[in-house]
């Protein structure tokens, strides 16, 4: 079980983000979104009293900076990794288990 | 969770900041102290905000068809306490207000207040009480991140509520709708983000128990498991 349990986790990861893609057809919408539209509609006279410093880049220029953050982070965790990799596996060749 | 630029009225944007500030001012002190203290914690506490860059940016589908993203929140507060997620909260959400559109510099407070406080301190409160209790390490560290990742949104709404409570239901009936637009869309993020977050913690187990045991995150005997 021990040995599986990562294996395990991921194909749990994939299923849970899969799932709702095969039983719903219709496209997701963000629920920050649907929240900026229920404050609309519980206070139809609020006025929002300051504006993004840009929201005209548009859905491709939004990927790409949401893209840009995931793999700056990945970036670093999968360097971060396999440098732990190999460290352990250097320590255990050299015989110094620590 | 991200509450929309200039959705907050004046009076909740300011509260918000004023909340949140001494978290980062203290969180910033915390990381100072620990990287003097242990540089070479400094490549973890990378990790640790990697993480929340990564798992912040993914939006993903949920069986309520909406989506929501996760945190990534609890890995951090496990490793180097809840306070140091302050700052790296802000950071992520200062990126996404700024470049994004996604969130916004007058609501940064309460978004701060919501990920970057509330998730982290429920994230180690509770791995703290489960292994209290003596749960396995894994199921542990599965609860205190999922519940983290759900407990900010629960804020989220919480703070909405109060800034609009609804006409006849007052800030029950808000809390009500706005939990039922983020809550049940969350359940399933956030145990995608609970499993994520054991993997990652087993990879540290296995590859980097020592900087954990020094960091009393692992005791001696978790680590060798």
């Amino acid at each position: 079980m021990k040995r599986y349990q990562n294996l395990l986790m991921m194909i749990a990861v994939v299923v849970l983000v899969a799932a709702p893609l095969w039983t719903i057809q219709k496209p997701f919408r963000g629920t920050d979104d649907q929240a900026t539209a229920l404050i609309s509609n519980i206070a139809p006279g609020y006025q929002p009293w300051f504006k993004p410093m840009q929201e005209s880049s548009g859905g491709e220029i939004n990927s790409l900076l949401f893209a840009l953050q995931a793999a700056l982070g990945s970036g670093f965790f999968g360097y971060y990794l396999g440098m732990s990799v190999t460290r352990a596996k250097i320590r255990r060749e050299s015989g110094r288990e620590t | 969770m991200h509450i929309m630029e200039g959705f907050l009225p004046v009076k909740h944007a300011i509260g918000w900041s004023i909340a949140a500030a001494p978290f980062v001012t203290y969180g910033l002190y915390s990381i100072n102290k620990k990287i003097k203290e242990s540089p070479e914690q400094r490549m973890l506490l990378g990790v640790a905000a990697a993480f929340t860059f990564v798992l912040s940016a993914l939006k993903m589908p949920s069986v309520t068809g909406s989506s929501s993203h996760p945190t990534g929140t609890g890995l951090g507060a496990m490793l180097f306490g809840p306070a140091a997620m302050a700052p790296i909260g802000m950071v992520v959400l200062m990126f996404q207000a700024i470049l994004l559109a996604h969130g916004g510099l007058t609501t940064l407070g309460a978004n701060i207040f919501s990920m970057a406080v509330v998730g982290p301190f429920a994230a180690a409160a509770t791995y703290r009480v489960a292994k209290a209790v003596r749960l396995p390490f894994a199921l542990s560290v599965f609860i205190a991140a999922s519940l983290a990742d759900l407990l900010t949104y629960i804020t989220t709404s919480a703070q909405l509520a109060l800034a609009f409570p609804d006409p006849t239901g007052g800030f029950v009936g808000s809390l009500a709708k706005f939990a039922s637009v983020f809550a049940i869309t969350q359940i399933p993020i956030a145990i995608i983000e609970g499993l994520l977050t054991v993997m990652v913690f087993n990879a540290l187990a296995r590859f980097n128990p020592v900087e954990l045991r020094n960091m009393k995150v692992l005791t001696a005997q978790e680590s060798q498991a």
